[in-house]
Protein backbone atom coordinates (compact mmCIF):
# COMPACT_ATOMS: atom_id res chain seq x y z
CA UNK A 1 0.00 0.00 0.00
CA UNK A 2 1.35 3.60 -0.62
CA UNK A 3 1.87 6.38 2.04
CA UNK A 4 -1.24 8.37 0.27
CA UNK A 5 -3.83 5.39 1.09
CA UNK A 6 -2.43 4.66 4.32
CA UNK A 7 -2.81 8.34 5.41
CA UNK A 8 -6.68 8.02 3.76
CA UNK A 9 -7.32 4.99 5.87
CA UNK A 10 -6.11 6.51 8.96
CA UNK A 11 -8.43 9.56 8.50
CA UNK A 12 -10.70 7.16 7.98
CA UNK A 13 -10.83 5.29 10.64
CA UNK A 14 -10.16 8.39 12.69
CA UNK A 15 -13.52 9.34 11.36
CA UNK A 16 -15.42 6.22 12.43
CA UNK A 17 -14.18 6.54 15.98
CA UNK A 18 -15.55 10.14 16.05
CA UNK A 19 -18.68 9.15 14.01
CA UNK A 20 -19.30 6.22 16.68
CA UNK A 21 -18.91 8.49 19.54
CA UNK A 22 -21.55 11.17 18.16
CA UNK A 23 -23.64 8.06 17.68
CA UNK A 24 -24.00 7.21 21.14
CA UNK A 25 -24.09 10.83 22.41
CA UNK A 26 -27.04 11.55 20.12
CA UNK A 27 -29.74 9.37 21.55
CA UNK A 28 -28.53 10.52 24.71
CA UNK A 29 -28.90 14.06 23.25
CA UNK A 30 -32.29 13.01 22.05
CA UNK A 31 -33.68 11.60 25.46
CA UNK A 32 -32.87 14.03 27.70
CA UNK A 33 -34.45 17.10 25.05
CA UNK A 34 -37.78 15.06 24.40
CA UNK A 35 -38.18 14.54 28.10
CA UNK A 36 -37.59 18.26 28.82
CA UNK A 37 -39.98 19.25 26.02
CA UNK A 38 -42.50 17.09 26.98
CA UNK A 39 -42.16 16.43 30.85
CA UNK A 40 -41.67 20.09 31.42
CA UNK A 41 -44.93 21.37 30.71
CA UNK A 42 -46.54 18.87 32.61
CA UNK A 43 -45.01 19.52 35.76
CA UNK A 44 -46.93 21.28 38.59
CA UNK A 45 -47.46 21.86 42.48
CA UNK A 46 -50.72 19.73 41.65
CA UNK A 47 -48.78 17.48 39.28
CA UNK A 48 -46.57 16.48 42.06
CA UNK A 49 -48.71 16.61 45.00
CA UNK A 50 -52.27 15.18 43.78
CA UNK A 51 -53.31 11.82 43.14
CA UNK A 52 -53.85 10.56 39.69
CA UNK A 53 -57.42 11.32 37.73
CA UNK A 54 -58.67 9.08 35.07
CA UNK A 55 -58.34 9.28 31.48
CA UNK A 56 -59.46 12.66 29.78
CA UNK A 57 -60.18 14.36 33.36
CA UNK A 58 -58.04 16.99 33.85
CA UNK A 59 -55.77 17.94 36.69
CA UNK A 60 -54.75 15.41 39.29
CA UNK A 61 -50.79 13.89 39.43
CA UNK A 62 -48.53 11.11 40.64
CA UNK A 63 -47.98 12.48 44.25
CA UNK A 64 -48.87 9.02 44.94
CA UNK A 65 -45.96 7.45 42.65
CA UNK A 66 -43.53 9.58 44.09
CA UNK A 67 -44.62 9.14 47.68
CA UNK A 68 -44.16 4.77 46.72
CA UNK A 69 -41.10 5.01 44.92
CA UNK A 70 -39.51 6.54 48.14
CA UNK A 71 -40.95 4.44 50.37
CA UNK A 72 -40.04 1.12 48.12
CA UNK A 73 -36.81 2.65 47.93
CA UNK A 74 -36.50 2.68 51.78
CA UNK A 75 -37.36 -0.66 52.32
CA UNK A 76 -35.23 -2.24 50.11
CA UNK A 77 -32.68 -0.27 51.59
CA UNK A 78 -33.30 -1.13 55.34
CA UNK A 79 -32.65 -4.57 54.19
CA UNK A 80 -30.47 -4.38 51.37
CA UNK A 81 -28.01 -1.95 52.88
CA UNK A 82 -26.96 -3.25 56.48
CA UNK A 83 -26.67 -7.18 54.72
CA UNK A 84 -24.75 -5.80 51.56
CA UNK A 85 -22.84 -3.43 53.81
CA UNK A 86 -21.93 -6.30 56.01
CA UNK A 87 -21.05 -9.37 53.39
CA UNK A 88 -18.87 -6.47 51.60
CA UNK A 89 -16.68 -6.07 55.16
CA UNK A 90 -15.89 -9.47 55.52
CA UNK A 91 -14.68 -9.80 51.83
CA UNK A 92 -12.92 -7.17 52.78
CA UNK A 93 -11.40 -8.42 55.87
CA UNK A 94 -11.40 -12.02 55.54
CA UNK A 95 -10.14 -12.32 51.77
CA UNK A 96 -8.12 -15.20 52.18
CA UNK A 97 -11.33 -17.61 53.49
CA UNK A 98 -13.07 -20.26 51.22
CA UNK A 99 -15.75 -18.55 52.28
CA UNK A 100 -14.96 -15.48 51.22
CA UNK A 101 -14.25 -17.19 47.67
CA UNK A 102 -17.65 -18.51 47.18
CA UNK A 103 -19.71 -15.11 48.65
CA UNK A 104 -16.90 -13.09 46.60
CA UNK A 105 -18.12 -15.32 43.37
CA UNK A 106 -21.91 -15.67 44.37
CA UNK A 107 -22.30 -11.92 44.76
CA UNK A 108 -20.72 -11.35 41.27
CA UNK A 109 -22.92 -14.09 39.54
CA UNK A 110 -25.94 -12.15 41.40
CA UNK A 111 -25.09 -8.87 39.54
CA UNK A 112 -25.72 -10.52 36.87
CA UNK A 113 -29.85 -11.68 37.08
CA UNK A 114 -31.72 -9.69 35.06
CA UNK A 115 -33.91 -7.26 37.21
CA UNK A 116 -37.25 -9.40 36.04
CA UNK A 117 -36.04 -12.26 37.75
CA UNK A 118 -35.98 -10.35 40.96
CA UNK A 119 -39.65 -9.71 40.29
CA UNK A 120 -40.28 -13.53 40.08
CA UNK A 121 -38.29 -14.05 42.87
CA UNK A 122 -40.13 -11.75 45.20
CA UNK A 123 -43.23 -12.88 44.14
CA UNK A 124 -42.77 -16.46 45.03
CA UNK A 125 -41.32 -15.71 48.07
CA UNK A 126 -43.69 -12.31 49.33
CA UNK A 127 -46.60 -12.20 47.39
CA UNK A 128 -47.97 -16.00 46.94
CA UNK A 129 -47.20 -16.82 50.59
CA UNK A 130 -48.81 -13.22 52.02
CA UNK A 131 -51.64 -13.65 49.56
CA UNK A 132 -50.86 -10.01 47.99
CA UNK A 133 -49.10 -7.61 46.02
CA UNK A 134 -47.06 -5.65 48.56
CA UNK A 135 -44.92 -2.42 49.08
CA UNK A 136 -42.87 -4.83 50.64
CA UNK A 137 -42.32 -7.15 48.02
CA UNK A 138 -41.35 -4.63 45.94
CA UNK A 139 -38.80 -3.74 48.46
CA UNK A 140 -37.53 -7.43 48.68
CA UNK A 141 -37.21 -7.40 44.39
CA UNK A 142 -35.26 -4.33 44.64
CA UNK A 143 -33.02 -5.38 47.80
CA UNK A 144 -32.24 -8.58 45.84
CA UNK A 145 -31.08 -6.38 43.24
CA UNK A 146 -28.90 -4.28 45.85
CA UNK A 147 -27.50 -6.23 48.04
CA UNK A 148 -24.86 -8.15 45.30
CA UNK A 149 -23.63 -4.02 44.13
CA UNK A 150 -23.60 -2.79 47.98
CA UNK A 151 -21.37 -5.91 48.95
CA UNK A 152 -18.68 -4.87 46.04
CA UNK A 153 -18.53 -1.32 46.53
CA UNK A 154 -18.44 -1.82 50.28
CA UNK A 155 -15.74 -4.48 49.72
CA UNK A 156 -14.04 -1.78 47.45
CA UNK A 157 -13.63 1.06 49.50
CA UNK A 158 -12.44 -0.71 52.50
CA UNK A 159 -9.76 -2.17 50.24
CA UNK A 160 -8.60 1.19 49.59
CA UNK A 161 -7.62 2.00 52.82
CA UNK A 162 -3.51 1.58 53.29
CA UNK A 163 -2.23 -1.31 54.71
CA UNK A 164 -0.52 0.88 57.52
CA UNK A 165 -3.25 2.17 59.13
CA UNK A 166 -4.37 -1.30 59.90
CA UNK A 167 -1.10 -2.23 60.94
CA UNK A 168 -0.85 0.44 62.96
CA UNK A 169 -3.96 -0.02 64.82
CA UNK A 170 -2.89 -3.61 65.52
CA UNK A 171 0.78 -2.63 66.50
CA UNK A 172 -1.01 -0.42 69.17
CA UNK A 173 -2.55 -3.40 70.62
CA UNK A 174 -5.91 -3.14 69.15
CA UNK A 175 -8.10 -6.43 68.58
CA UNK A 176 -8.71 -7.22 65.24
CA UNK A 177 -12.40 -6.22 65.32
CA UNK A 178 -11.51 -2.60 66.81
CA UNK A 179 -9.44 -1.77 63.62
CA UNK A 180 -11.64 -3.02 61.45
CA UNK A 181 -14.71 -0.93 62.70
CA UNK A 182 -12.66 2.49 64.27
CA UNK A 183 -10.16 2.50 61.50
CA UNK A 184 -10.90 0.62 57.94
CA UNK A 185 -14.96 0.86 58.05
CA UNK A 186 -14.55 4.74 59.38
CA UNK A 187 -11.80 5.35 57.00
CA UNK A 188 -13.82 3.82 54.15
CA UNK A 189 -17.05 5.09 54.51
CA UNK A 190 -17.45 8.09 52.19
CA UNK A 191 -16.09 5.55 49.13
CA UNK A 192 -19.21 3.14 51.05
CA UNK A 193 -21.55 6.25 51.51
CA UNK A 194 -21.16 6.70 47.57
CA UNK A 195 -21.89 3.10 46.47
CA UNK A 196 -24.55 2.54 48.72
CA UNK A 197 -26.17 6.06 46.82
CA UNK A 198 -25.43 4.77 43.28
CA UNK A 199 -26.56 1.65 44.30
CA UNK A 200 -29.91 3.76 45.51
CA UNK A 201 -29.52 6.19 42.26
CA UNK A 202 -29.56 2.69 40.16
CA UNK A 203 -32.36 0.75 41.48
CA UNK A 204 -34.85 3.75 41.86
CA UNK A 205 -35.41 3.44 38.04
CA UNK A 206 -36.01 -0.24 37.97
CA UNK A 207 -39.39 -1.29 36.77
CA UNK A 208 -39.42 -4.87 36.01
CA UNK A 209 -39.16 -5.97 39.72
CA UNK A 210 -42.12 -3.99 40.62
CA UNK A 211 -44.63 -5.05 37.64
CA UNK A 212 -45.88 -8.09 39.69
CA UNK A 213 -44.72 -7.19 43.51
CA UNK A 214 -45.80 -3.77 44.42
CA UNK A 215 -47.82 -3.68 41.60
CA UNK A 216 -49.58 -0.50 41.50
CA UNK A 217 -52.18 1.74 43.40
CA UNK A 218 -54.26 4.98 42.23
CA UNK A 219 -54.54 5.61 45.99
CA UNK A 220 -52.21 6.63 48.67
CA UNK A 221 -49.79 4.63 50.19
CA UNK A 222 -51.37 2.21 52.58
CA UNK A 223 -49.07 0.01 54.62
CA UNK A 224 -46.54 -2.10 53.49
CA UNK A 225 -48.42 -5.29 52.77
CA UNK A 226 -50.81 -3.75 50.41
CA UNK A 227 -49.94 -2.64 46.63
CA UNK A 228 -48.30 0.93 46.08
CA UNK A 229 -47.51 3.05 42.93
CA UNK A 230 -44.09 3.96 42.06
CA UNK A 231 -42.91 6.20 39.50
CA UNK A 232 -42.00 3.59 36.88
CA UNK A 233 -44.03 1.51 37.03
CA UNK A 234 -46.79 4.50 36.67
CA UNK A 235 -44.88 5.67 33.62
CA UNK A 236 -45.00 2.23 31.80
CA UNK A 237 -48.44 2.16 32.74
CA UNK A 238 -49.06 5.47 31.21
CA UNK A 239 -46.55 4.91 28.19
CA UNK A 240 -48.62 2.07 26.56
CA UNK A 241 -51.59 3.65 27.59
CA UNK A 242 -53.79 4.76 24.62
CA UNK A 243 -54.24 8.05 25.92
CA UNK A 244 -52.87 11.20 25.13
CA UNK A 245 -53.29 12.94 28.22
CA UNK A 246 -51.76 10.03 30.13
CA UNK A 247 -48.65 9.97 27.50
CA UNK A 248 -48.05 13.50 28.77
CA UNK A 249 -48.57 12.39 32.01
CA UNK A 250 -45.64 9.78 31.71
CA UNK A 251 -43.60 12.50 29.81
CA UNK A 252 -43.93 14.85 33.18
CA UNK A 253 -43.07 11.70 35.70
CA UNK A 254 -40.23 10.65 33.39
CA UNK A 255 -39.11 14.35 33.72
CA UNK A 256 -39.09 14.11 37.74
CA UNK A 257 -38.13 10.38 37.50
CA UNK A 258 -35.11 11.22 35.50
CA UNK A 259 -34.15 14.49 36.99
CA UNK A 260 -33.85 12.68 40.67
CA UNK A 261 -31.62 10.33 39.35
CA UNK A 262 -29.36 12.64 37.07
CA UNK A 263 -28.92 14.99 40.57
CA UNK A 264 -27.90 11.98 42.17
CA UNK A 265 -25.37 10.10 40.15
CA UNK A 266 -24.00 13.76 39.18
CA UNK A 267 -23.89 15.12 42.91
CA UNK A 268 -22.48 12.02 44.21
CA UNK A 269 -19.48 11.77 41.48
CA UNK A 270 -18.91 15.57 41.61
CA UNK A 271 -18.42 15.09 45.71
CA UNK A 272 -16.31 11.77 44.92
CA UNK A 273 -13.93 14.22 42.94
CA UNK A 274 -13.57 10.41 40.87
CA UNK A 275 -15.30 8.09 38.60
CA UNK A 276 -17.17 5.13 40.42
CA UNK B 1 6.73 -5.31 52.40
CA UNK B 2 3.97 -7.07 54.31
CA UNK B 3 3.27 -7.52 57.46
CA UNK B 4 1.94 -10.79 59.13
CA UNK B 5 -1.35 -10.37 60.80
CA UNK B 6 -2.30 -12.92 63.42
CA UNK B 7 -4.64 -14.84 62.26
CA UNK B 8 -7.77 -15.89 64.53
CA UNK B 9 -9.76 -17.37 61.63
CA UNK B 10 -11.58 -20.05 62.85
CA UNK B 11 -11.33 -21.92 59.82
CA UNK B 12 -7.06 -22.30 59.73
CA UNK B 13 -6.92 -21.53 63.33
CA UNK B 14 -5.44 -24.73 64.76
CA UNK B 15 -5.74 -23.82 68.39
CA UNK B 16 -8.73 -21.08 68.50
CA UNK B 17 -9.28 -18.78 71.09
CA UNK B 18 -12.94 -17.80 71.18
CA UNK B 19 -11.77 -14.33 71.53
CA UNK B 20 -14.22 -10.91 70.32
CA UNK B 21 -12.24 -11.41 67.25
CA UNK B 22 -13.78 -14.85 66.24
CA UNK B 23 -17.27 -13.59 67.51
CA UNK B 24 -16.73 -10.61 64.88
CA UNK B 25 -15.88 -12.89 61.87
CA UNK B 26 -18.95 -15.32 62.79
CA UNK B 27 -21.15 -12.41 63.08
CA UNK B 28 -19.41 -10.90 59.50
CA UNK B 29 -19.34 -14.44 57.88
CA UNK B 30 -23.27 -14.99 59.08
CA UNK B 31 -23.94 -11.94 57.50
CA UNK B 32 -22.69 -12.89 54.21
CA UNK B 33 -23.77 -16.18 54.15
CA UNK B 34 -27.23 -14.77 54.53
CA UNK B 35 -27.11 -12.00 52.14
CA UNK B 36 -25.56 -13.89 49.41
CA UNK B 37 -25.46 -17.34 49.30
CA UNK B 38 -28.86 -18.13 51.23
CA UNK B 39 -29.93 -15.60 48.83
CA UNK B 40 -29.02 -17.47 45.86
CA UNK B 41 -29.77 -20.29 47.30
CA UNK B 42 -33.61 -19.21 47.66
CA UNK B 43 -33.81 -17.54 43.91
CA UNK B 44 -32.71 -20.80 42.33
CA UNK B 45 -35.15 -22.72 45.00
CA UNK B 46 -38.07 -20.24 44.05
CA UNK B 47 -37.52 -20.75 40.74
CA UNK B 48 -37.47 -24.15 40.53
CA UNK B 49 -40.55 -24.63 42.17
CA UNK B 50 -42.21 -22.35 41.05
CA UNK B 51 -41.69 -23.52 37.06
CA UNK B 52 -42.27 -27.51 38.54
CA UNK B 53 -45.82 -27.81 37.15
CA UNK B 54 -44.66 -26.09 34.18
CA UNK B 55 -41.50 -28.48 33.89
CA UNK B 56 -43.10 -31.90 34.41
CA UNK B 57 -45.92 -31.33 32.06
CA UNK B 58 -44.40 -30.20 29.15
CA UNK B 59 -40.64 -31.25 29.59
CA UNK B 60 -37.90 -30.50 27.22
CA UNK B 61 -39.96 -30.40 24.60
CA UNK B 62 -41.13 -26.88 26.31
CA UNK B 63 -38.19 -25.19 24.62
CA UNK B 64 -38.75 -25.91 21.19
CA UNK B 65 -42.45 -25.76 20.18
CA UNK B 66 -43.48 -22.77 18.99
CA UNK B 67 -47.47 -22.61 20.19
CA UNK B 68 -48.04 -20.34 22.51
CA UNK B 69 -51.77 -20.10 23.39
CA UNK B 70 -52.54 -19.58 26.73
CA UNK B 71 -56.24 -20.19 25.93
CA UNK B 72 -55.66 -24.21 24.99
CA UNK B 73 -53.11 -24.69 27.34
CA UNK B 74 -50.25 -24.85 24.97
CA UNK B 75 -47.31 -23.44 25.97
CA UNK B 76 -43.49 -23.58 24.03
CA UNK B 77 -40.57 -21.01 24.67
CA UNK B 78 -39.12 -20.88 21.29
CA UNK B 79 -40.33 -17.88 19.89
CA UNK B 80 -39.20 -15.89 23.13
CA UNK B 81 -35.55 -17.87 23.04
CA UNK B 82 -35.21 -16.89 19.15
CA UNK B 83 -36.43 -13.45 19.86
CA UNK B 84 -34.14 -12.47 23.11
CA UNK B 85 -31.27 -14.21 21.01
CA UNK B 86 -32.01 -12.29 17.82
CA UNK B 87 -32.48 -8.95 19.13
CA UNK B 88 -29.24 -9.48 21.71
CA UNK B 89 -27.38 -10.98 18.36
CA UNK B 90 -28.42 -7.82 16.26
CA UNK B 91 -27.38 -5.41 19.57
CA UNK B 92 -24.33 -6.81 19.40
CA UNK B 93 -23.78 -6.13 15.91
CA UNK B 94 -24.51 -2.39 16.25
CA UNK B 95 -23.36 -1.56 19.30
CA UNK B 96 -19.70 -3.53 19.42
CA UNK B 97 -18.33 -1.63 16.65
CA UNK B 98 -19.63 1.72 18.11
CA UNK B 99 -18.33 0.67 21.46
CA UNK B 100 -14.37 -0.27 20.48
CA UNK B 101 -15.18 3.10 18.36
CA UNK B 102 -15.68 5.08 21.41
CA UNK B 103 -13.03 3.42 23.26
CA UNK B 104 -10.22 4.07 20.19
CA UNK B 105 -11.50 7.46 20.58
CA UNK B 106 -11.50 8.06 23.60
CA UNK B 107 -8.03 6.65 24.57
CA UNK B 108 -6.25 7.33 21.43
CA UNK B 109 -7.68 9.83 19.53
CA UNK B 110 -9.52 12.70 21.98
CA UNK B 111 -7.37 15.46 23.72
CA UNK B 112 -7.71 15.14 27.69
CA UNK B 113 -10.38 17.97 27.87
CA UNK B 114 -12.34 16.51 25.23
CA UNK B 115 -12.21 13.28 26.98
CA UNK B 116 -13.11 14.29 30.71
CA UNK B 117 -16.08 16.00 29.13
CA UNK B 118 -17.57 13.09 26.98
CA UNK B 119 -16.60 10.26 29.16
CA UNK B 120 -19.14 10.70 31.37
CA UNK B 121 -21.51 11.81 29.37
CA UNK B 122 -21.59 8.36 27.66
CA UNK B 123 -21.55 7.14 31.24
CA UNK B 124 -24.31 8.90 31.82
CA UNK B 125 -26.31 7.08 29.46
CA UNK B 126 -25.98 3.98 31.44
CA UNK B 127 -28.04 5.73 34.20
CA UNK B 128 -30.59 6.38 32.38
CA UNK B 129 -33.46 3.76 33.66
CA UNK B 130 -34.89 1.27 31.02
CA UNK B 131 -38.35 2.44 31.85
CA UNK B 132 -37.31 5.87 30.35
CA UNK B 133 -35.39 4.19 27.05
CA UNK B 134 -38.37 2.36 26.39
CA UNK B 135 -40.55 5.55 26.61
CA UNK B 136 -38.13 7.44 23.95
CA UNK B 137 -38.54 4.61 22.65
CA UNK B 138 -42.36 4.21 22.06
CA UNK B 139 -42.39 8.04 20.95
CA UNK B 140 -39.04 8.66 19.15
CA UNK B 141 -37.48 5.51 18.06
CA UNK B 142 -40.03 3.83 16.98
CA UNK B 143 -41.91 6.57 14.53
CA UNK B 144 -38.41 7.37 13.11
CA UNK B 145 -37.52 3.48 12.54
CA UNK B 146 -41.56 3.46 10.53
CA UNK B 147 -40.45 6.59 8.90
CA UNK B 148 -36.99 6.97 8.26
CA UNK B 149 -34.63 3.93 8.66
CA UNK B 150 -37.50 1.05 7.45
CA UNK B 151 -37.86 2.20 4.09
CA UNK B 152 -34.59 2.56 2.60
CA UNK B 153 -33.28 -1.12 4.24
CA UNK B 154 -37.01 -1.88 2.42
CA UNK B 155 -35.83 -0.60 -0.45
CA UNK B 156 -32.15 -1.56 -1.08
CA UNK B 157 -32.18 -4.80 1.43
CA UNK B 158 -35.66 -5.67 0.88
CA UNK B 159 -34.40 -8.97 -1.30
CA UNK B 160 -33.22 -10.01 1.74
CA UNK B 161 -35.83 -11.88 3.78
CA UNK B 162 -34.72 -9.92 7.35
CA UNK B 163 -35.83 -6.68 5.23
CA UNK B 164 -38.83 -7.81 3.56
CA UNK B 165 -42.05 -5.40 5.01
CA UNK B 166 -44.41 -4.15 5.49
CA UNK B 167 -42.54 -2.41 7.79
CA UNK B 168 -43.54 -1.52 11.61
CA UNK B 169 -42.18 0.71 14.15
CA UNK B 170 -42.34 -1.65 17.22
CA UNK B 171 -40.18 -4.59 15.79
CA UNK B 172 -37.00 -6.54 16.28
CA UNK B 173 -34.59 -3.59 14.41
CA UNK B 174 -35.96 -1.30 17.18
CA UNK B 175 -35.46 -3.40 20.30
CA UNK B 176 -32.04 -4.36 18.89
CA UNK B 177 -31.59 -0.78 18.19
CA UNK B 178 -32.77 0.35 21.67
CA UNK B 179 -30.33 -2.74 23.23
CA UNK B 180 -27.33 -1.90 21.03
CA UNK B 181 -28.03 1.80 22.49
CA UNK B 182 -28.22 -0.01 26.46
CA UNK B 183 -24.98 -2.17 26.20
CA UNK B 184 -22.96 0.75 24.43
CA UNK B 185 -21.82 2.47 27.99
CA UNK B 186 -20.68 -0.52 29.67
CA UNK B 187 -18.75 -2.45 26.22
CA UNK B 188 -17.21 1.03 25.60
CA UNK B 189 -16.02 1.50 29.11
CA UNK B 190 -14.68 -1.68 29.83
CA UNK B 191 -13.08 -1.76 26.27
CA UNK B 192 -11.23 1.42 27.82
CA UNK B 193 -9.90 0.07 30.62
CA UNK B 194 -8.73 -2.85 28.17
CA UNK B 195 -6.97 -0.70 25.51
CA UNK B 196 -5.75 1.72 28.24
CA UNK B 197 -3.67 -1.59 30.21
CA UNK B 198 -1.94 -2.01 26.90
CA UNK B 199 1.55 -1.57 27.62
CA UNK B 200 2.77 2.18 25.95
CA UNK B 201 6.16 0.88 24.52
CA UNK B 202 4.12 -1.96 22.79
CA UNK B 203 2.35 0.94 20.76
CA UNK B 204 5.33 3.04 20.60
CA UNK B 205 7.09 0.54 19.17
CA UNK B 206 4.73 0.27 16.17
CA UNK B 207 4.99 3.85 15.91
CA UNK B 208 8.45 4.27 15.57
CA UNK B 209 8.25 1.26 12.62
CA UNK B 210 6.36 3.94 10.58
CA UNK B 211 2.91 2.66 11.11
CA UNK B 212 0.26 5.05 10.77
CA UNK B 213 -2.48 5.30 14.45
CA UNK B 214 -5.18 2.70 12.46
CA UNK B 215 -2.43 0.33 11.85
CA UNK B 216 -1.35 0.27 15.13
CA UNK B 217 -4.61 0.14 16.52
CA UNK B 218 -5.29 -2.81 14.32
CA UNK B 219 -2.07 -4.40 14.56
CA UNK B 220 -1.04 -3.52 18.10
CA UNK B 221 -3.77 -2.21 20.43
CA UNK B 222 -6.82 -4.56 19.62
CA UNK B 223 -4.53 -7.97 19.37
CA UNK B 224 -3.56 -7.29 22.81
CA UNK B 225 -6.83 -6.38 24.35
CA UNK B 226 -8.80 -8.68 22.00
CA UNK B 227 -9.43 -11.18 25.69
CA UNK B 228 -10.35 -8.35 27.66
CA UNK B 229 -12.52 -7.02 24.87
CA UNK B 230 -14.59 -10.29 24.44
CA UNK B 231 -15.21 -9.53 27.97
CA UNK B 232 -16.64 -6.78 27.29
CA UNK B 233 -18.44 -7.96 24.87
CA UNK B 234 -20.06 -10.85 26.42
CA UNK B 235 -21.14 -8.57 29.58
CA UNK B 236 -22.65 -6.32 27.39
CA UNK B 237 -24.74 -9.45 25.91
CA UNK B 238 -25.74 -10.70 29.22
CA UNK B 239 -27.20 -7.28 29.94
CA UNK B 240 -28.84 -7.37 26.24
CA UNK B 241 -30.16 -10.67 27.27
CA UNK B 242 -31.95 -9.71 30.60
CA UNK B 243 -33.24 -6.24 29.41
CA UNK B 244 -36.78 -5.82 30.29
CA UNK B 245 -38.77 -3.21 29.87
CA UNK B 246 -36.82 -1.23 26.74
CA UNK B 247 -37.31 -4.13 25.14
CA UNK B 248 -40.85 -4.95 26.35
CA UNK B 249 -42.16 -1.42 25.12
CA UNK B 250 -40.70 -1.40 21.67
CA UNK B 251 -40.55 -4.98 19.91
CA UNK B 252 -44.18 -5.32 18.78
CA UNK B 253 -44.96 -8.38 21.57
CA UNK B 254 -45.91 -11.10 19.32
CA UNK B 255 -45.26 -14.50 20.06
CA UNK B 256 -44.66 -15.78 16.28
CA UNK B 257 -41.58 -16.22 14.75
CA UNK B 258 -40.67 -14.23 11.95
CA UNK B 259 -37.82 -13.86 9.61
CA UNK B 260 -37.86 -10.04 9.23
CA UNK B 261 -36.02 -7.89 11.36
CA UNK B 262 -38.90 -5.32 10.69
CA UNK B 263 -41.96 -7.43 12.28
CA UNK B 264 -42.46 -7.76 15.54
CA UNK B 265 -41.37 -10.01 18.10
CA UNK B 266 -41.26 -10.92 21.96
CA UNK B 267 -38.73 -12.00 24.45
CA UNK B 268 -37.93 -14.35 27.34
CA UNK B 269 -37.89 -11.11 29.19
CA UNK B 270 -40.76 -9.55 27.94
CA UNK B 271 -43.41 -12.17 27.91
CA UNK B 272 -42.56 -12.42 31.64
CA UNK B 273 -43.13 -8.58 32.03
CA UNK B 274 -46.66 -8.38 30.05
CA UNK B 275 -47.91 -11.78 31.13
CA UNK B 276 -47.26 -12.35 34.66
CA UNK B 277 -50.29 -10.62 35.97
CA UNK B 278 -52.61 -11.72 33.14
CA UNK B 279 -51.80 -15.50 34.38
CA UNK B 280 -54.97 -16.92 35.79
CA UNK B 281 -54.04 -20.64 35.67
CA UNK B 282 -51.41 -22.31 37.40
CA UNK B 283 -49.51 -23.98 34.41
CA UNK B 284 -49.65 -20.41 32.35
CA UNK B 285 -48.03 -19.10 35.89
CA UNK B 286 -45.65 -21.97 35.82
CA UNK B 287 -44.65 -21.56 32.50
CA UNK B 288 -43.79 -18.23 32.77
CA UNK B 289 -41.94 -18.99 35.32
CA UNK B 290 -39.93 -21.61 33.74
CA UNK B 291 -39.24 -19.33 30.80
CA UNK B 292 -37.87 -16.78 33.49
CA UNK B 293 -35.79 -20.01 35.08
CA UNK B 294 -34.29 -20.52 31.37
CA UNK B 295 -33.63 -16.31 31.18
CA UNK B 296 -31.71 -17.06 34.28
CA UNK B 297 -29.76 -19.91 33.40
CA UNK B 298 -28.63 -17.86 30.09
CA UNK B 299 -28.00 -15.19 31.52
CA UNK B 300 -25.45 -16.78 34.48
CA UNK B 301 -23.57 -18.25 32.01
CA UNK B 302 -23.08 -15.53 29.19
CA UNK B 303 -22.07 -13.41 32.72
CA UNK B 304 -20.06 -16.16 34.50
CA UNK B 305 -18.26 -16.04 31.13
CA UNK B 306 -17.75 -12.59 31.29
CA UNK B 307 -16.47 -12.19 35.15
CA UNK B 308 -14.05 -15.15 34.42
CA UNK B 309 -12.68 -13.53 31.28
CA UNK B 310 -12.48 -9.82 32.50
CA UNK B 311 -11.27 -11.02 35.82
CA UNK B 312 -8.48 -12.73 34.13
CA UNK B 313 -7.36 -9.58 31.80
CA UNK B 314 -8.43 -6.77 33.54
CA UNK B 315 -8.49 -7.65 37.67
CA UNK B 316 -11.73 -5.80 37.56
CA UNK B 317 -13.61 -6.35 40.45
CA UNK B 318 -15.82 -3.43 41.02
CA UNK B 319 -19.97 -3.84 39.86
CA UNK B 320 -19.54 -3.63 36.52
CA UNK B 321 -22.70 -5.00 34.98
Amino acid sequence: MNMLSRKAMDRLFTFFCIASTALAIIPLGSMLYTIFVKGFSVISIDFLTKLPTPAREAGGGFGNAIQGSFIVVGIASIIGIPLGIGAGMYLAEFPNSRLSRIVSFTADVLTGVPSIITGIFAYLLIVLRFGGFSALAGGVALATMMIPFIVRTTEEAMKLVPAELREASLALGAPRWKTSLAVVLSTARFGIITGVLLTIARIAGETAPLLFTAFNNRFWFDGVMNPVATLPVMIYTYAISPFEDWHAQAWGSALVLVAMILVLNIGIKLAAGRRW
Amino acid sequence: MKLRVPSFSILNGKSWKFTHDTLFQIFLGVISIISVIVLAALLLRELIKGSWPALSTFGLEFLFSTAWNPVTGEFGALPFIYGTIVSSMLALLIGVPLSLGIAVYLTEIASSRVRAILSPVVELLAAIPSVIIGLWGIFVLAPFVREHLAPPLMNYLGFLPLFKGPAYGYSVLTAGLVLAIMIIPIISSVSREAILAVPSLQKEGALALGATRFETIISVVLPYAKGAIFGAVMLGLGRAIGETMAVTMVIGNNPQIFTSLLHPGYTMAAVIANEFTEATDDVYLAALIEIGLVLFAISMVVNIIARVITWKYLKLEEGLS
